[in-house]
């Protein structure tokens, strides 16, 4: 029995004709089949938001979701996104911050961020802490990642732009 | 893990995905957000042979006021009731419980109908769909039919839907403007299965409450109404003393049970103290 189905989608802006078993996540496909190694594969269950990515506007788990079911659809990773405002400006800020530390989880909480950024751009700390509590940071960076968002927050409202980290000579 | 290989469908009239449900038997599944079943097929702890995406069954969509009633399609997302003006106004117990469901990325998918059919005892739609006295409206073979809330939980992941139905939409009745609402859920981490969680709406006339409905939800194998409370609290002057009777009386009427890492004399434990604090969060 073939089970394999028909996609199409566009992913960061091409369009990706593909045949794949329906069981493939999303996250399979763009990793393995499309090489973007951005969007990272975690728990598998939906808990640790480290496969983070985009559908039709909106993130989702990757890992919970199947390719067959983004025929028709528009995905972004964090590679397709690096030029909006929301995300340049939480990168800045990230590396401002050293929000990082091992980067697993980092695409993920860039992506759940920037949502954050668009969606509640009044979020107060407490709200940042809890909107990305369900992107796990296994190395428990957690502090200096909300510092890093929260700073975004603070800039838009005042209308500033986040400077960028210029090494030292 | 991965899933077990299946097959895919995605009709797009109710009438074929019926179709389809009756033809796969016990070996198809629905599937509309798929943030349960997803991984629950990833740890394969369910292999069926066939997904049935509704997620193109128009039948199913939008939330809308339709008479008296506020009618919640089965495929509404948690985020679109986030952000809905008409669940705000009509259901505002609704808004208040959504943040508390899993993550955004998951609330972007994960649907209102999804959470009800699947029957979790911890999940926050079910407490709060009887809270509302919420009434499901499902499609068979032989047509539709309604049924309460109150009948469509039986038990453990157990409802009323019976294996060739599907559920179409819920119907709220619109809340009254001196209705006051009250959601909280203990949970160890934000957005993770609470520990104990209550849903509670009443009518109030200053210091006194009416047509309460305290229900709790990760305590038993299905959400569950204080109704014993409810019944002391209707209708009088809420004060201390009130609400330390009403706190011992549903510790003492619901029939709490133990999970992985709490017994049920916590879980009681923490059904007084939601109720305590949900009392006075409603005559604040």
């Amino acid at each position: 029995m073939n089970l394999k189905k028909k996609i199409s989608l566009t992913v960061n802006g091409t369009l990706v004709n593909a045949e794949i078993e329906p069981r493939r996540h999303l996250v399979d496909f763009l990793r393995e089949d499309l090489h973007l190694k951005g969007p990272h594969l975690g728990c598998e269950q939906g808990a640790c938001g480290a496969c983070t990515v985009k559908v039709d506007g909106q993130i989702i788990r990757g890992c919970l979701y199947l390719a067959v079911q983004a025929d028709g659809c528009v995905v972004e990773t964090v590679e397709g996104l690096t030029k909006s405002g929301v995300l340049a400006d939480l990168q800045e800020s990230f590396m401002r911050h050293n929000a990082m530390q091992c980067g697993f989880c980092s695409s993920g909480m860039l992506l759940a961020a920037a949502e954050l950024v668009e969606k509640q751009p009044k979020a107060n700390r407490e709200e940042v802490r809890e909107w990305i509590s369900g992107n796990y940071c296994r190395c428990t960076g957690y502090h200096s990642i909300v510092d890093a968002i929260v700073d975004v927050l603070d800039a838009r409202a005042k209308g500033q732009k986040i400077k960028p980290v210029t090494a030292h000579a | 893990m991965k899933a077990a290989a299946f097959d895919y469908v995605k009709p797009k009239a109710l009438s074929d995905a019926l179709s389809l449900l009756k033809q796969g038997g016990d070996d198809a599944r629905l599937i509309a957000g798929g943030q349960t079943l997803l991984a629950t097929l990833n740890m394969r702890l369910s292999e069926p042979s066939v997904l049935i995406d509704i997620t193109d069954v128009e039948e199913l969509k939008g939330i809308s006021v339709v008479s008296d009633k506020l009618r919640i399609g089965a495929l509404v997302t948690h985020t679109e009731i986030e952000d809905s003006e008409l669940v705000a106004k009509h259901a505002p117990l609704l808004k208040a419980a959504a943040p508390h469901i899993a993550h955004r990325a998951i609330r972007n998918l994960g649907t209102w109908g999804g959470s009800l059919a699947y029957g979790d005892p911890a999940a926050e739609w079910p407490a709060c769909s009887l809270a509302l006295q919420a009434t499901m409206v499902i499609h068979g073979q032989a047509g539709e039919r309604k049924v309460s809330a109150k009948d469509f939980f039986i038990d453990l992941y157990t409802t009323a839907l019976e294996s060739d139905e599907i559920l179409v939409a819920t119907e709220i009745p619109l809340a009254p403007s001196n209705q006051v609402f009250y959601f909280h859920e203990l949970a160890r981490r934000h957005g993770d299965y609470a520990v104990a969680g209550l849903a509670a709406v009443a009518q109030k006339d200053g210091n006194v409450l009416s047509k309460c409905a305290f229900t709790f939800f990760s305590v038993s194998s299905t959400p569950v109404m204080a109704t014993a409370a409810q019944d002391l609290i209707n209708g009088k002057t809420l004060n201390s003393e009130l609400i330390a009777e009403a706190v011992n009386t549903a510790r003492n009427e619901i029939d709490a049970i133990a999970d992985i890492t709490n017994s049920a004399e916590a879980k009681k434990h923490l059904i007084g103290v939601l109720l305590e604090r949900g009392l006075k969060h409603l005559v604040s």
